[in-house]
């Protein structure tokens, strides 16, 4: 089986996000980037499925030159192929879906994982968009995932609950956290993975439609009250939450 | 350009989600601002609530039926909603940010050659520019974008806009059976899980940390919550501990909520964790130790013991439930 996985290159959700003075950008210094998150779920189910069924998993990443650094994870914790879509400019998620349909399409993959969001923009609908271009099946937020012969059930969580869902390869599948315990990378892996070249390739300009204007940051909140320090301030909470807040 | 908007209503056992009536009525104040012509579309069989639109304001609700539709099925409703957005003209399509909305609105944005913006919790338009202010890095941030797109989708996170009931009349009905489906994606089951009440969906959360101590501690979370009719959310350090799901975790690689009530039992409050609650209306932390984080975005706090404070905090509540 052909196995795809999409990952990006994001600040690490500790780090703090400053604005630039001008608003237009988020401040680059002291910011650490690191491998999505949701991403390891993905190679994780990747490895986990080539194990199974034997086959070939590509890495691929949208983005400038640091983005490698994601790819070279993803090697390193057993991926057999990195191909880096070199754009520095900015593209919408359209424009990056854009990129990445392009290039998957030339793939034949039989699955192509996504993090379920990036922790950047928090935007969640890079997986859903590019199985929509290529016109492949989809499940997004997936905990569970079971395929047999052609056939793919997959869980996927729902506010209260989860649905248990039916659909066929090529299929687009969003790594929820739950889906799997991604192993660490090996040794052997990290050193193998350094002597793999990552590809790289010019992905076709694409217009994007969602143009970013600028940043804030929220409102700073006012430190509020100590109503007390033991059991006692209980009763004076209870009613400052039924009279001054109004909210039970 | 005229503007035609199209809500989309999101049912989940034959009845209509609050979340879709709060972006229902926040499409009318739209539609009043802008002269805008309002239409709304749902996708279920047999819907208990479907008329109840008509007080906020839209008076119109195209309901595309078959038994099979029920339950989700991404490629048949996608096909759906593209063919009618196609026929009828509409250019601002609203979802609201659920598990169903955001699955869904990126294949809308795909077939009807649009731009797409998740998770939005402000919208302005004039003219012809439709600006929207969406959290980012998990609310850390905002980030203002302008939508170009010919059909722009949009989806609107739940809890930002309220319900609002502007007349009496029920909303007029037309009801298309659809024969053929497309079920290539389609949902077999849905199962519920233990607790009832999602921490997206609530007013009122109640959320435990490592302070708890140990997992069978967390029915001191629990029983609170049982008495404010409130969720029940985790903190990431214990949700990587195994004592909770993932599905009750609140933060950055959890959920991003903003109830009414967010109370935080045992929660030093990490980075991940604030930016997962902070626009929360009212927060109350209760922690022994007085230089947590948490304290900072507080609105209420108790630097205390909280399994001293929280059985006399449910004694104080039942009393004045039971009063009412």
């Amino acid at each position: 089986m052909k196995f795809v996985v999409c990952v990006s290159y994001v600040p690490d959700t500790a780090s703090k996000i400053n604005v630039s003075l001008d608003g237009k950008s988020i401040e680059q210094a002291g910011v650490t980037y690191i491998l999505n998150p949701y991403d390891e779920f993905a190679i994780e189910e990747a490895l986990k499925l080539k194990e199974k069924f034997g086959g070939e998993i590509d890495v691929i990443s949208l983005g400038g030159d640091k983005n490698k650094e994601s790819i070279q994870k993803a090697l390193a914790m057993g991926a057999d192929n990195g191909i880096l879509l070199k754009d520095e400019s900015y593209r919408d998620s359209m424009a990056i879906a854009s990129g990445l349909a392009e290039e998957i399409k030339t793939s034949n993959a039989d699955v192509i994982f996504f993090g379920k969001q990036s922790v950047d923009y928090d935007n969640g609908i890079i997986g859903q968009l590019t199985a929509e271009l290529l016109g492949y099946n989809c499940v997004s937020v997936v905990t569970k995932l079971d395929i047999t012969d052609k056939t793919v059930t997959a869980e996927r969580e729902i506010e209260g609950g989860k649905e248990v869902i039916t659909t066929s390869l090529p299929v687009v599948i969003t790594a929820q956290k739950g889906l799997n315990e991604p192993r660490y990378a090996s040794l052997k892996g990290i050193m193998a993975a350094k002597k793999k070249v990552i590809i790289e390739k010019t992905p076709s300009p694409f217009q994007s439609k969602v143009v970013i204007e600028g940043f804030t940051k929220p409102a700073p909140k006012q430190a509020g009250k100590i109503v007390g320090t033991d059991a006692t301030a209980a009763a004076e909470l209870v009613r400052l939450l039924k009279e001054e807040a109004k909210v039970i | 350009m005229e503007n035609k908007i199209l809500v989309f209503l999101e049912q989940r056992n034959g009845i209509i989600k609050r979340s879709s009536f709060e972006i229902a009525s926040y499409a009318y104040s739209l539609s009043q601002k802008l002269n805008a012509s309002i239409e709304a579309i749902t996708i279920g069989n047999d819907i208990s609530n479907l008329e109840e639109t008509g007080n906020y304001g839209i008076s119109k609700v195209w309901h595309y039926k078959n038994a099979q539709l029920d339950l989700y099925s991404s490629s048949a409703y996608k096909k759906i909603i593209s063919s009618h957005i196609k026929e009828n003209g509409n250019n601002l399509i609203l979802f609201s940010n659920t598990s169903m909305g955001k699955d869904l609105s990126p294949l809308i944005a795909v077939i009807s050659e649009g731009a797409l913006a998740v998770d939005c919790t402000k919208l302005e338009i004039e003219n012809d520019t439709v600006q929207v202010t969406r959290p980012v890095y998990a609310g850390k941030a905002f980030m203002t974008a302008e939508l170009k797109g010919k059909v722009n989708v949009i989806t609107i996170r739940p809890n930002t806009f309220p319900v609002t009931k502007t007349s009496e009349t029920n909303a007029e009905i037309e009801v298309k059976n659809v024969d053929e489906l497309d079920l290539s994606v389609k949902v077999l089951d849905v199962i519920k899980s233990d607790s009832k009440l999602d921490v997206t969906e609530a007013d009122i959360i109640v959320s435990g940390g490592r302070g708890l101590k140990a997992p069978e501690n967390f029915k001191l979370v629990e029983e609170l919550s049982q008495v404010l009719g409130a969720a029940t959310g985790a903190s990431r350090a214990v949700v990587d501990a195994g004592w909770r799901p993932h599905g009750e975790q609140v933060g950055q690689t959890g959920k991003t909520v903003s109830p009414n009530l967010y109370i935080a039992l045992g929660i030093s409050g990490a980075i991940q964790h604030l930016a997962g609650m902070r626009s929360s209306k009212y927060i109350v932390a209760i922690n022994k130790d007085k230089d947590a984080p948490i304290f900072q975005v507080a609105d209420y706090g108790i630097v205390g013991d909280i399994f001293e404070v929280v059985p006399e905090l449910i004694n104080e509540l039942k009393k004045i439930k039971g009063n009412e």
